[in-house]
């Protein structure tokens, strides 16, 4: 009974990383059809959001607070990843709808452009950047429209970037002079530290279970409970779904199907930085961390049926518990005098390296037998 | 476009300040005979870039006090050393085709270079069949003797071999089971092979082994495995690389796997500057093994670690691969004096037997073309340095491991040409 509960724990530990990491990309890849292979980098920055919140919390002002960073970064990790998604699909992803082989070379590039960033710019002047683009792309908004029309358009954006470029200069440069480890530019990894609260174990029904793994578990399950509610309850979910199924007809019914697109994207992009928060708690983090998790990522997604969360879900949980099967040799434990040929295989298959290759393995069966994954999408788009 | 005068003034200042410095930095320029040109070939780009490039640091620290002293002294003649640092890449085939660069275009007559065990894979038949002189300075799975290499790092039975006898005989888990964790490549399946041989020679038992592959860092299963296989604590031996450590350490301290709790890791790739990475208070109360510590209390060392710190920055470390790396430079600059020519052959003779007061001790040339070194067990502590426990005496290098099967029985002695690389004891 232990030994099933604690399996179970790992399996659903092993699987909530693979999950929130998927989650953005179940979105940006399985509702909006983008090969997104930039994800993984979004998920860095949302890392290294961490690191510079936690770093700015070590400031005197902010010293008493010091305990909640992690939870402060988690909505800017969203903020953050979430800014340089909608500034990549303003900028790229947009001209390449429907030619998904250039959006893959594109993202690959972008890809590249954001790791070679963090190695080579102090991240005190990335964060004073990342701030312009916020200010520059939602402060117009702000404005009434009433203002908007009385003064010459051009002017208005001129003056409102002008703005966001001081402040996001500003903000650099004071972080700079304040926080000496942001100054300078370094491709050395950083490590994340949790607040005293968060490390350790915690003993549940008498099993002691790791603090942040349970963390992370809670972080994915209110992602996706989150995300659920927002795409079946409210309005712009709603437009999401309907844009997804058919766009052409949800443009004549005066959806802004351009809108929709920047706010799937945006969305996904910004759970992709609640991802790196969480593998921020995990090991390190540096300009690779997210490379490491792309590939699980797409195959997640794939396995779960593309344009399904609920695929998405039991995707990640099932190859977080086969992970912990076969990796940890749990069958031995179950039948422990099983014949010899066979628990030979077991031991052979129950190290890491060998237990991904089974997982991969088995994961390809299965797509030969149902290659629209678990879940497959039924409708109308499907049938085009 | 007129360029106001006083601009043109201060510019013509600034170029004449800058020409004075330079001049300054070569002041004894003039005192030199003629100059030699060496290569060094270390990854500045890449995962590896990290690591790599301290070492690139550290060579050219030791040609500047090379050239401080005077240069290198052939024939009656004073030469001033030069470098091209070339960059590997990270990449292996990469560190292979500058290697032919540097030996066949810029014709240099040593090459300082390499880190992980497959750039020096890849270079080692240009090397070969240019007949040309690696100088290779990592601790290292050993199994490989070349005549063209002279690998200055430790050997396992300069490195892990006296760290398995001190866990199993001294260490506070002293007697108990083996745990073998590492990364998925040669060097830790080299390793753990001799460990295991080792630990059953000393009536101990392995319980278990894995292996994470490259760039993952989900450590769950593992830590499983281990409190299954040792539910009250054990000794676990881990040659993890780079920051696959970070995750490892990170979550075996959540999972309870501590010192406090009976569990003692004992690491073959973790120097000062990866303890300031991964943070001390993840590795507190852990060991490691090493030729070099930066904490050895003798005027060799504290010089070393000084004159690096006034050369680079007073927050940066220096580590035993930094210190292999210094001592290849002196011993190669010793070699050549003696052999009176920059001639491959030459230096290769001359080479064997070659004496150095290195910061971690005295070191010598062997036969194999490796160094005896001086072995240390440290713990860590809570300042990111080793408390040194052991100190062996000198220990001879192996390159042919007594206690890895498939290479029992053998060694290599290049002084002999009935010897070679793989004779039978």
């Amino acid at each position: 009974m232990e030994l099933l509960f604690d399996s179970l724990f790992n399996g659903v530990a092993i699987g909530s990383v693979l999950l929130v990491a998927a989650l953005g990309l179940a979105i940006v890849f399985g509702l909006m059809g983008v090969i997104n292979l930039a994800h993984g980098e979004l998920m860095m920055l949302g890392a290294y959001t961490t690191y510079v919140t936690q770093l700015i919390f070590k400031l005197p002002i902010l010293k008493p607070f010091y305990n909640s960073y992690i939870i402060v970064s988690i909505f800017l990790a969203f903020i953050v990843s979430g800014v340089v998604g909608i500034l990549l699909e303003k900028t790229i992803i947009r001209r390449l709808y429907g030619s998904p082989l250039e959006t893959l070379l594109a993202t690959w590039g972008v890809s590249l452009i954001l790791q070679q960033f963090v190695r080579s710019v102090p991240l005190a002047y990335g964060t004073g950047l990342v701030i312009s683009l916020i200010i520059g792309l939602f402060l117009p908004s702000t404005f009434p429209s009433k203002i908007k029309e009385s003064i010459n358009f051009k002017y208005f954006k001129f003056s409102t970037w002008l703005f966001a470029a001081l402040t996001g200069v500003l903000t650099g440069s004071i972080i700079s002079s304040s926080v000496s480890k942001l100054s300078r530019a370094s491709a050395r990894n950083v490590d994340v530290t949790a607040p005293s609260w968060m490390r350790g174990q915690v003993e549940i029904i008498g099993t002691a279970f790791p603090k942040t793994r349970l963390m992370i578990i809670v972080i994915t399950l209110i992602s996706v409970i989150a995300i659920t509610l927002f795409l079946n309850q409210s309005a712009w979910g709603m437009r999401i779904r309907a844009v997804t199924q058919n766009r052409q007809m949800s443009d004549c019914l005066g959806i802004s199907t351009e809108k929709v697109d920047i706010i799937t994207f945006g969305i996904g992009s910004g759970l992709a930085g609640v991802a790196g928060v969480a593998v921020s708690l995990l090991g390190s983090v540096g300009p690779n961390v997210g490379g490491n998790y792309i590939v699980g990522c797409f195959m997640v997604v794939v396995l779960g049926g593309v344009g399904n969360l609920l695929g998405t879900v039991f995707a990640s949980f099932g190859i977080g518990i086969m992970t912990d099967l076969i990796g940890a040799g749990r069958l031995l434990s179950i039948w422990p005098d099983m014949p010899l040929p066979l628990s030979n295989t077991i031991n052979f298959f129950a190290t890491t390296s060998m237990a991904r290759v089974m997982i991969f393995a088995l994961i390809v069966i299965f797509l030969q037998f149902k290659p629209t994954g678990l879940f497959p999408q039924k409708g109308r788009m499907v049938e085009n | 476009m007129r360029i106001s005068r006083r601009i043109l003034a201060g510019l013509a200042t600034a170029s004449l300040a800058v020409t004075a410095t330079s001049c300054g930095g070569g002041g004894t320029s003039g005192s030199f005979d003629d100059t030699v040109t060496v290569g060094i070939l270390h990854s500045l780009s890449g995962t590896m870039a990290i690591s790599e490039s301290t070492l690139v640091d550290t060579e050219k620290m030791a040609i500047e006090e090379i050239n401080a002293a005077g240069g290198v002294k052939v024939g009656g003649k004073s030469y001033k050393i030069e470098y091209i640092v070339e960059d590997g890449a990270s990449d292996w085939p990469t560190f292979a085709e500058k290697s032919k660069k540097l030996i066949d275009q810029d014709g240099v007559p040593v090459v300082f270079g390499g880190w992980t065990s497959a750039s020096r894979k890849a270079m080692l038949p240009v090397y070969e069949s240019k007949d040309a002189f690696l100088y290779y300075p990592i601790q290292y799975e050993a199994q490989e003797c070349s005549n063209n290499i002279f690998y200055t790092g430790a050997t396992p039975n300069q490195q892990s071999e006296p760290a398995t006898d001190f866990m199993y005989k001294r260490s506070p888990a002293a007697g108990g089971d083996f745990f073998l964790v590492g990364s998925d490549y040669v060097f830790p399946r080299t390793s753990n092979t001799i460990t295991k041989a080792q630990v059953k020679q000393l009536g101990g038992k392995v319980v278990g082994e894995d292996y994470l592959p490259l760039g993952n860092t989900e450590v769950a299963p593992i830590i499983s495995k281990i409190k299954k296989a040792l539910p009250e604590g054990g000794i676990i031996i881990n040659t993890l690389n780079g920051d696959q450590n970070v995750a490892f350490f990170k979550q075996i301290q959540d999972a309870g796997i501590t010192p406090s709790s009976g569990y003692y890791v004992m690491n073959y790739s973790i120097a000062e500057e990866e303890i300031s990475t991964i943070g001390p208070e993840f590795l507190e109360g852990h060991y490691g093994a090493w030729n070099y510590m930066m904490s050895i209390d003798t005027p060799a060392s504290k010089k070393f670690a000084k004159s690096f710190k006034k050369r680079w920055g007073a927050d940066r470390v220096v580590a035993d691969p930094q210190e292999s790396a210094y001592n290849m430079v002196y011993l190669w600059k010793q070699a050549v004096e003696d052999a009176g020519t920059f001639d491959d052959n030459a230096v290769r003779e001359a080479l064997v037997g070659q004496k150095f007061d290195a910061p971690q001790g005295p070191v010598e040339v062997m036969p194999n073309h490796h160094l005896s070194q001086t072995v240390r067990i440290g713990e860590i502590n809570a300042e990111g340095g080793f408390t040194i426990l052991e100190e062996t005496g000198v220990v001879l290098p192996q390159a042919w491991n007594q206690k890895h099967p498939s290479s029992k029985g053998f060694a290599c002695d290049w002084t002999d040409p009935s010897k070679g690389e793989k004779y039978k004891l």
